[in-house]
């Protein structure tokens, strides 16, 4: 005769893991292991160093040369002095951004993503407890706190810069006013914040970060831009592209720091309003997260 | 009384649509008690692993159910209590193994002291500082097995936990895995290696092109134990056999007569032989191991020894 087989009562959640806290594990976790990564580091340096490069270091070496070139744009020296000193921190800090700092971000999205797959290593994680949306969630705020890192450490670098200059010179060292600094400060972080979690879609919807990366790189640096050009003479392109992240992010802060002259920096467009850019941008920063979490929830970890 | 603490019912994955639809599992309905180790056996492709993702929540079902501990499986709730390692160990490669524990720990919402206790347990402690993809595959499998045993899960289960080692190794693991259920814990465990699962598990469930063929106790899968007797000429052998214990009971293997019979029916059939005239070489007590019950169940072929009665003469036998 065979045994009574009962199951047991069903389980519930474990006292004292509530899905916030779900969600701050899975955030230390995350964070533990991004922050001992060098390929975030590597993306981080290669941002920091660019931006270093294009904002200040070739700007001042044209300032001291006297010569004309891609740096001053037809500047007069005057102007080129002034745009790199501490009080135009504002405006040189989100400049880079649109295009170079968020082809940087999709970059990191993409991997910190993508890699799990990749490793195996999200299939790991879902069988420690935690659900898929609370380590979702808590990927995406280490992330998240990771470009606001990001941010930090470029008004940091772009301060000092900007300070090693104002020395140099023998110009003020004044700050900027704190509203325009944090103004700017704001619009940089939602910038960067929405190509980050971009990539971080495409890592998740390609399972892995060499196809994602590749195609978000694309996307960011060849495919909107043509996609404007062709849009000058398509109408319903040019309205498509209204939408797109790249014209967002362009006119958010080329409605902040103005386009200027004739060959404006890289990305920085005055298609939309500043309220429009604004609103989608911010758009972006909330529907990319939930198409990942749909995906997330929707597809089986193999 | 047995309490359940794995349950599916009519589990079924199926991958694709149309023509090109794959079933993966067909409606496996299987049960794992408290404290047992269950070795869940199949060929490659026979959808033990898709079986072992769904009781974890990885992979959705297409149709049918499955429980753990009595909640649904992939309800965070249960998974909390549940170690597992699927598939190969999946760590980050640029951690070291102690890291990749304590980034496990966290997620579920451990403290850093069980990383040391569980590194101790797969004997990584010396290496727990090396980087991840600086380990041999054997210590990358023995990580993947420490982070299913942090936090003292109810239920532990180990997708081939055995691949990569070396003989030491494959013994140390089977020798923690008897440890566990001693401890109470419930261990289910998939396995290629018949002669481990034969030595370490309660029950075995088989499961071959995505169907589960059998669910029982290791001896009553094996059955009972046969007599092998050796005796010229082998077409009399077979027939004075047949008449003792049935068609249904002899079986002709490599030169020698199998008789299911219990072994105090020896002398009987010895004797039988003897009377008849027959030179009886050998006689000796046979039982089957799971590997041969394995390959008659799942029918790959890997049963050469075993051949068919119709290849002889049986109206010559009769």
């Amino acid at each position: 005769m065979s045994a009574t087989l009962t199951s047991p009562a069903p389980t519930t959640r474990p006292a004292g893991t509530p899905v916030t806290t779900a969600v701050l594990h899975s955030t230390r976790a995350d964070l533990l292991r991004l922050r001992t990564w060098p390929a975030v580091w590597v993306t981080v340096g290669a941002w920091l160093t660019m931006n270093a490069m294009f904002g200040y270091v070739f700007n001042y070496v044209t300032y001291n040369s006297g010569e004309n070139n891609f740096s001053n744009q037809g500047q007069s020296r005057a102007d080129l002095l002034a745009s790199i000193l501490p009080a135009a921190l504002p405006d040189s800090l989100p400049q880079g951004m649109p295009m170079f700092g968020g082809a940087i971000m999709m970059v990191l999205g993409a991997i910190i993503a993508g890699n799990g797959y990749g490793w195996g290593t999200w299939k790991t994680v879902l069988t420690q407890g935690p659900s898929r949306t609370s380590t979702l969630l808590g990927s995406l705020s280490a992330t998240t706190l990771i470009v606001a890192g990001i941010v930090v450490a470029t008004v940091v670098s772009d301060y000092l810069m900007a300070l090693a200059v104002a020395l140099a010179e023998s110009q003020s060292t004044a700050l900027p006013a704190l509203g325009d600094t944090a103004q700017s400060v704001g619009v940089a972080f939602l910038v960067l914040e929405m190509w980050a979690l971009a990539g971080y879609l495409l890592g998740t919807v390609a399972r892995g970060p060499a196809v994602s990366v590749g195609l978000g790189l694309v996307w960011a640096l060849v495919i909107e831009n043509l996609l404007r050009g062709v849009g000058g003479s398509l109408s319903w392109v040019e309205s498509f592209t209204h939408v797109l992240p790249g014209t967002a992010s362009g006119s958010l802060v080329g409605q902040l720091v103005g386009v200027g002259g004739p060959d404006p920096t890289p990305g920085l467009l005055d298609t939309l309003s500043l309220d429009r850019a604004l609103v989608t941008v911010c758009a972006y920063v909330l529907v990319l997260p939930l198409v990942t979490w749909w995906l997330v929830r929707r597809r089986d970890v193999v | 009384m047995d309490e359940l603490v794995v349950q599916t019912k009519d589990l079924t994955k199926k991958y694709g649509n149309g023509d090109s639809a794959r079933l993966a599992v067909d409606r496996v309905s299987m049960t794992v008690r408290r404290g047992e180790v269950y070795g869940f056996l199949g060929p490659n492709g026979a959808g033990k692993t898709t079986t072992l993702r769904m009781v974890l929540g990885l992979v959705r079902p297409t149709a049918g159910s499955a429980t753990v501990l009595g909640g649904p499986a992939g309800e965070p709730g249960t998974t909390a209590r549940i170690g597992a390692l699927i598939e190969g160990p999946g760590f980050f490669p640029y951690l070291s193994g102690r890291d990749n524990l304590r980034t496990m720990a966290r997620y579920r919402g451990l403290t850093d002291e069980v990383v040391d206790a569980a590194l101790e347990r797969v004997d990584l402690a010396g290496r727990g500082g090396d980087r991840f993809k600086s380990y041999s595959l054997g210590m990358k499998q023995r990580l993947g097995v420490a982070a299913a045993l942090m936090g003292d899960p109810d239920v532990i289960v180990l997708d081939e936990p055995t691949n990569g080692l070396d003989p030491a190794g494959m013994a140390d693991m089977r020798g923690l895995i008897v440890d566990l259920a001693r401890g109470g814990q419930t261990v289910l465990l998939s396995s290629h290696l018949l002669a481990e699962v034969e030595e370490i598990c309660d029950r075995v469930g088989v499961i071959a092109g995505g169907k589960l063929l059998v669910e029982s106790t290791v001896s009553a899968l094996r059955g009972g134990r046969r007599l092998r007797l050796r005796a010229t000429p082998l077409d009399r052998a077979l027939a004075i056999a047949m008449r003792l214990a049935g068609e249904e009971a002899v079986q002709l293997e490599r030169g020698s007569v199998l008789v299911d019979v219990p072994p105090e029916r020896t002398a009987e059939v010895v004797r039988a032989l003897v009377t008849e005239g027959l030179d009886v070489h050998e006689v000796t007590v046979s039982e089957r191991t799971l590997e041969e019950v394995f390959f008659e169940m799942t029918d790959t072929g890997r049963h050469p020894q075993a051949v068919d009665l119709d290849e002889i003469s049986l109206e010559a036998v009769r």
